[in-house]
């Protein structure tokens, strides 16, 4: 799996970090999504493709 | 599609009862992606209740948030047409588009994870303290005048920096400014005066004399050499935070326990299982069943909405509780399930670049209540059956009058 993430689009919601928090973080300026894991291991799949799926700007893709 | 034949019916809908959502929903989303509603303006707009479709609504900036454009529906029976279609002084530059991204990015910072479960201790001392003035003061009492209505203003409070000896002001004045039905206009504008006059009086506070708090750092911001948000701006944002940061968390915090106590497993399933705290309030978010007549956009060109044409120049309003029951994303989706899977993926919230800055703080709070109500208060009870609630009429916000407990 590999992620990227559109930091233009992102609004900063944290969702994702509350889904998967070895995988994404938050910017402390302005809140807007880091990643920490750009190919995550298998046990963080899961968490990965809920935060994606539940990302509210649509700002998570993964290539798996 | 709107059949001839078939009248125009009138929104919000009434329901069976508070905690019952409306028959219509279902009806609607089954019948056709976009059902026509009357406001009680007496404007007709587009009603939107499928997931995908209210998703993929909010996330496109080519709808309009702007309600005060000309032909825009209004949704109140006050001459100016409500909430959504008002002016505020200072929104011009940071409702849409790029001036709105960097509005926002502003307060993100204020709202992160992290920033919110470090408040976390605070809110959860606030809670107690509450809940220790109610057990002393002895059942039954009204939950929302004891917790539900000063929980959320003392925290929006100290996070702005405001007095929170102030809460009954604003508690009046953000009501009349959700106001559908139940005030005049006057009221309204006499309202909003005071209320932009003490938000502008708080920020002149604030520039004088910083504090540790989110309208300090705002206004050192804007006082720096890139000025970045105006006097006006400031002082709308002060308003749209205090106003926001208490309504719809009081009234959540209230339906969340009637949630709860209505159907007494889910209850006790927390008080028996801390870790379902969170699964618990993501499901009660998702099946707020009395969440507000919904979110408007005016539509700024020809589009297709689920396949059906939407011309340029209208009004529609997504229905974001109804779309949390689209079985097609949600399955059965009127079954309360604590351990649902996607249940998070609610859009009580909303979507797309304006989703509610202060989610991070709502769910923390409604967090610490539940997680204490089950440590503390395992016997609580409702004092009143779900159909002998009543419910806030005529303003936007959706919540109940009052909620009895015992323990």
């Amino acid at each position: 799996m590999k992620i990227t993430v559109d930091q233009d689009a992102c609004c900063g919601s944290g969702l994702c970090v509350l889904r998967a928090d070895r995988v994404f973080d938050q910017r402390e300026e302005d809140g807007v999504v880091m990643l920490l894991e750009e190919a995550p291991s298998t046990e963080d799949f899961e968490d990965v493709r809920a935060a994606a799926a539940g990302c509210p700007t649509g700002a998570i893709r993964l290539a798996e | 599609m709107t059949d001839e034949a078939t009248p125009i019916p009138d929104y919000p809908f009434d329901q069976p009862h508070v905690l019952e959502p409306p028959r219509e929903w279902a009806e609607s989303r089954s019948k056709c992606p976009v059902a026509h509603v009357r406001m009680p303006s007496g404007d007709v707009v587009g009603l939107l209740t499928g997931y995908d479709e209210v998703r993929t609504l909010l996330a496109d900036p080519r709808f309009s948030r702007d309600l005060s454009r000309k032909g825009a529906a209004r949704l109140s029976n006050t001459e100016d047409g409500g909430l959504f279609s008002r002016t505020t002084a200072g929104t011009a530059d940071i409702q849409e588009g790029p001036g709105h991204q960097r509005w926002r990015r502003l307060l993100s910072r204020a709202f992160t994870v992290k920033k919110m479960e470090a408040w976390r201790p605070r809110v959860q001392e606030m809670a107690d303290e509450l809940i220790d003035a109610m057990l002393a003061k002895g059942a039954p009492v009204d939950l929302r005048q004891e917790l539900a209505l000063p929980l959320p203003v003392r925290v929006i409070c100290a996070l702005l920096g405001a007095p929170s000896e102030d809460q009954e002001k604003f508690a009046y004045w953000s009501e009349v400014a959700l106001t559908l039905t139940k005030y005049s206009q006057d009221e309204v504008d006499a309202a909003q005066q005071a209320f932009m006059d003490y938000a502008s009086d708080l920020v002149e506070q604030k520039r004088a004399h910083p504090g540790d708090d989110l309208l300090s750092e705002l206004t050192q911001i804007s006082d720096s050499q890139d000025g970045r948000l105006s006097h006006e701006e400031l002082v709308s944002t002060a308003r749209g935070l205090l106003l926001a940061g208490h309504e719809t968390t009081s009234n959540m915090i209230l339906k969340m326990t009637a949630l709860l106590l209505s159907e007494r497993e889910r209850y006790e399933a927390v008080v028996a299982d801390p870790e379902l705290v969170t699964g618990t309030v993501e499901e009660c978010l998702r099946m707020d069943p009395l969440a507000g007549v919904g979110i408007p956009r005016f539509i700024t060109e020809d589009i297709e909405v689920g396949g059906e044409p939407v011309g340029s120049g209208s009004s529609l309003l997504v229905n974001l509780a109804a779309a949390n029951r689209d079985a097609r994303k949600f399955p059965e989706p009127d079954r309360f399930d604590a351990h649902r899977d996607n249940s998070s993926q609610h859009v009580t919230f909303g979507a797309g670049p304006h989703f509610c800055v202060g989610q991070t703080l709502a769910r923390v709070e409604l967090k610490v209540v539940l997680d204490t109500f089950a440590r503390r208060l395992p016997g609580l009870r409702l004092r009143d059956t779900p159909e002998q609630l009543r419910q806030r009429e005529g303003v936007a916000a959706g919540g109940l009058q009052e909620l009895w407990v015992t323990w």
